[in-house]
């Protein structure tokens, strides 16, 4: 096992250089504007604009470029400096880690249980009024866009501009550590909305996975032994059913974490996936760079935990 | 309780499912008993009903949207009438149940030993590590080696033929008064099958249980039973003690699975007689005897008439559902036993031989 998880964590590192040189290679030839000249602002002279580009390196050889990158990348962990602000790329993101999680954890929490919740309701009475109107809304919140479902409750709840004042409304973010109170009722209206259509899916996705369960022999050994049908349903019917879902849950978290543009856009919360938006916009390489390369090692590490806790979760797989 | 009042008696049984296609009638009236300490095979081909019957007996069938009639008394109480968590009470505790596929009845996640914990704790109340050594005890007891260590296993540890004594472990966990054996041995090598009904008649000995054995074998039948009932479409068509279901065969059907099994005394060249045709729809059964259109003795009259369960004359342990004369059958079945093929023996006893099988399925030239 411990062999195992040596090999993927390897491969794990083989698989970020690969995507670190993939992105230093779309950056230096799709075409956007010159770094250079972005930086100068208005001071557009060709002098101005040679002397910055010779101060990021700009001049030398493509070659020399990457092997600068990749060295400072993979040897000293930096990210590089943000072309727009001049901040350290590794603060940047680090600044902006703690919203992004805060949102993410939470709302998989709410999603997880009430997900979960449905789900289990429902393939409990297949086909009955209460599975058909759940699944049924199940499948409008899936269809219902972040940013459209942001909007909406914003405009109904938000305490600035809502018609109903009773949450705090877009860019009301404070950190946890500042105030655990703001930082809970802030994230409320986010959370919910990044929940929404995940906990539609995983509604779906638990229902079908239990309703097959339920229908295993074991599940029929269970009865018979004389379990009650909670027992019966819990420990053996979800124990089974949730294995693919926890799966999904860990992809889906480490996604996220990159990549909860939509939402933190929207409740203009200050997270990783805002940071990547608004490098995109001022063409500030290093700093998209550095969000694309977290958010792929989020993706990474979520891949190796789920591959181990799977081996803990079903004893028949074993690795060797 | 008088000491003759049997054990399980099973009254009228029917178990219907509404389905899209129409109702299936699984279990169309059957009464059966069991008496403790006894035997009961149940045998029959797929899809005749024992299955359902004998899940109905612990109320397995109930979420399935099962309509049961008739009753089940069990030492006194109808289960048909019980309330789910009085049923619960009862199952795994005085009744219990092993199932054909041990691999895929035991829970693939949890050990062995926590599994059997379990059915101990849901009717005891007793401790986790005391749950645990009466695991360890269980296993020992169907002759598991090592049964402290292999506690800690998973099933997909064990080999094929453990499966089946740990679900019988874990059936037997409470000491059950009947132990209800679903196929128990078809899922296993021939080897295997041997040590498991062995396992199941030494265990039946020591701890004085009732066994309901259902198979499609009749060679287990042979092997274990001491009383047979013979299902074909939701019915009983025949019940006796295996001595005489093997003896003295009255009903064509039970002829027919007779035939159908090869033996060692047979003479080689003798052939194999498959019962022709296959089961029929439990939607929409053949109307009278529903073994009608595979009986190569079937007269005219046998499509309409519907035949009780009526005691054979001179044997009153001897029931059989067939509206053949007692006395023409047993002249058949000596024709049959000595090798003859059921249309010589037909012309030896002086009936019209059964037209052909026109619709192989058995589905709708049934009725007309």
């Amino acid at each position: 096992m411990t062999r195992y998880i040596i090999r993927r964590l390897l491969w794990g590192v083989l698989l970020l250089i690969i995507v670190s040189a993939l992105l230093f290679v779309f950056f230096r030839i799709l075409p956007t504007g010159d770094p250079a000249a972005l930086r100068a602002g208005r001071l557009q002279n060709p002098k101005v604009i040679a002397a910055i580009r010779a101060d990021l390196g700009l001049n030398k050889p493509l070659i020399t470029q990457f092997w600068i990158y990749m060295k400072n990348l993979f040897l000293h962990f930096d990210l590089g400096y943000s072309y727009y602000s001049s901040a350290s790329v590794k603060s940047l993101i680090f600044d902006r880690l703690p919203a992004t999680i805060s949102l993410v954890l939470g709302g998989a929490v709410i999603w997880v249980f009430s997900g979960l919740a449905v789900g289990i309701v429902s393939a409990l009475r297949p086909r009955s009024r209460l599975d058909r109107g759940s699944m049924g809304g199940a499948l409008v919140l899936v269809s219902a866009p972040e940013y459209w479902l942001g909007l909406i409750l914003l405009y109904a709840f938000a305490a600035d501009i809502g018609q109903i004042r009773i949450f705090p409304g877009a860019n009301s973010y404070v950190g946890l550590t500042t105030d655990p109170v703001k930082w809970f009722t802030s994230l409320i209206l986010p959370w919910l909305v990044l929940a929404a259509g995940n906990a539609a899916i995983y509604a779906r996705l638990i229902r079908g996975s239990l309703i097959e369960v339920m229908g295993q022999d074991y599940i029929r050994t269970a009865r018979a032994k004389g379990l009650s049908e909670t027992r019966v349903v819990l420990r053996h019917g979800v124990r089974s059913a949730i294995n693919p879902i926890l799966t999904i849950l860990a992809l889906d978290i480490g996604v996220l974490l990159g990549s909860a543009v939509l939402v933190e856009t929207v409740f203009d919360i200050p997270g990783i996936g805002r940071l990547n938006y608004d490098a995109i916009t001022h063409a500030d390489f290093p700093v998209v760079q550095g969000t694309v390369l977290v958010s792929a090692l989020f993706i990474i590490v979520a891949n190796i935990l789920v591959d181990i806790a799977y081996a803990y979760l079903d004893p028949r797989v074993r690795y060797s | 309780m008088s000491p003759e009042e049997p054990l399980l008696r099973v009254e009228d049984l029917r178990v219907e499912f509404p389905t899209e296609d129409g109702i299936v009638h699984a279990v169309d009236g059957i009464t059966y008993q069991v008496h403790r300490g006894r035997t009961l095979g149940i045998v029959g081909e797929s899809g005749s009903g024992k299955t359902v019957a004998s899940m109905t007996t612990l109320g397995l069938t109930r979420g399935q949207g099962a309509h049961v009639s008739g009753r089940i008394l069990f030492e006194g109480r109808d289960l048909v009438a019980l309330s789910d968590r009085e049923l619960r009470a009862i199952r795994g505790n005085d009744i219990a149940m092993v199932f054909q596929d041990p691999l895929s009845s035991l829970h693939p996640f949890y050990r062995v030993g926590a599994q059997l914990v379990e059915a101990v704790r849901a009717h005891r109340d007793v401790s986790r590590s005391m749950a645990r050594e009466r695991a360890v005890e269980l296993l020992g007891l169907v002759g598991i080696p090592d049964p402290s260590r292999r506690v800690d296993d998973y099933p997909h540890e064990f080999s094929g033929g453990m499966r089946q004594r740990a679900m019988i472990a874990m059936a037997l966990a409470n000491e059950p008064k009947l132990l209800i054996a679903d196929e128990p041995t078809t899922a296993l090598d021939v080897t295997v099958q041997a040590q498991i009904l062995a396992l199941m008649e030494r265990l039946q000995r020591e701890l004085g249980m009732a066994i309901v054995i259902i198979t499609h074998d009749l060679g287990v039948i042979a092997e274990v039973a001491d009383d047979v009932a013979v299902m074909y479409a939701g019915r009983i068509v025949e019940t006796a003690s295996a001595e005489l279901i093997f003896s003295g065969p009255e009903h064509p059907y039970t002829w027919g699975l007779l035939k159908s099994i090869p033996t060692l005394d047979t003479p080689r060249e003798r052939e194999l007689v498959p019962i022709p045709g296959t089961p029929p729809s439990l939607i929409n059964p053949p109307s009278g005897c529903h073994f009608h259109p595979r009986c190569p003795y079937a007269q005219p009259d046998h499509s309409i008439i519907d035949p009780f369960l009526e005691p054979a004359p001179g044997e009153p342990d001897h029931h059989v559902a067939c509206l053949l004369a007692a006395e023409v059958r047993r002249r058949l079945w000596a024709q049959l036993r000595v090798g003859r093929t059921p249309a010589a023996a037909l012309a030896e006893v002086g009936l019209p031989l059964a037209p052909p099988i026109s619709d192989p399925s058995g589905l709708g030239g049934a009725r007309a």
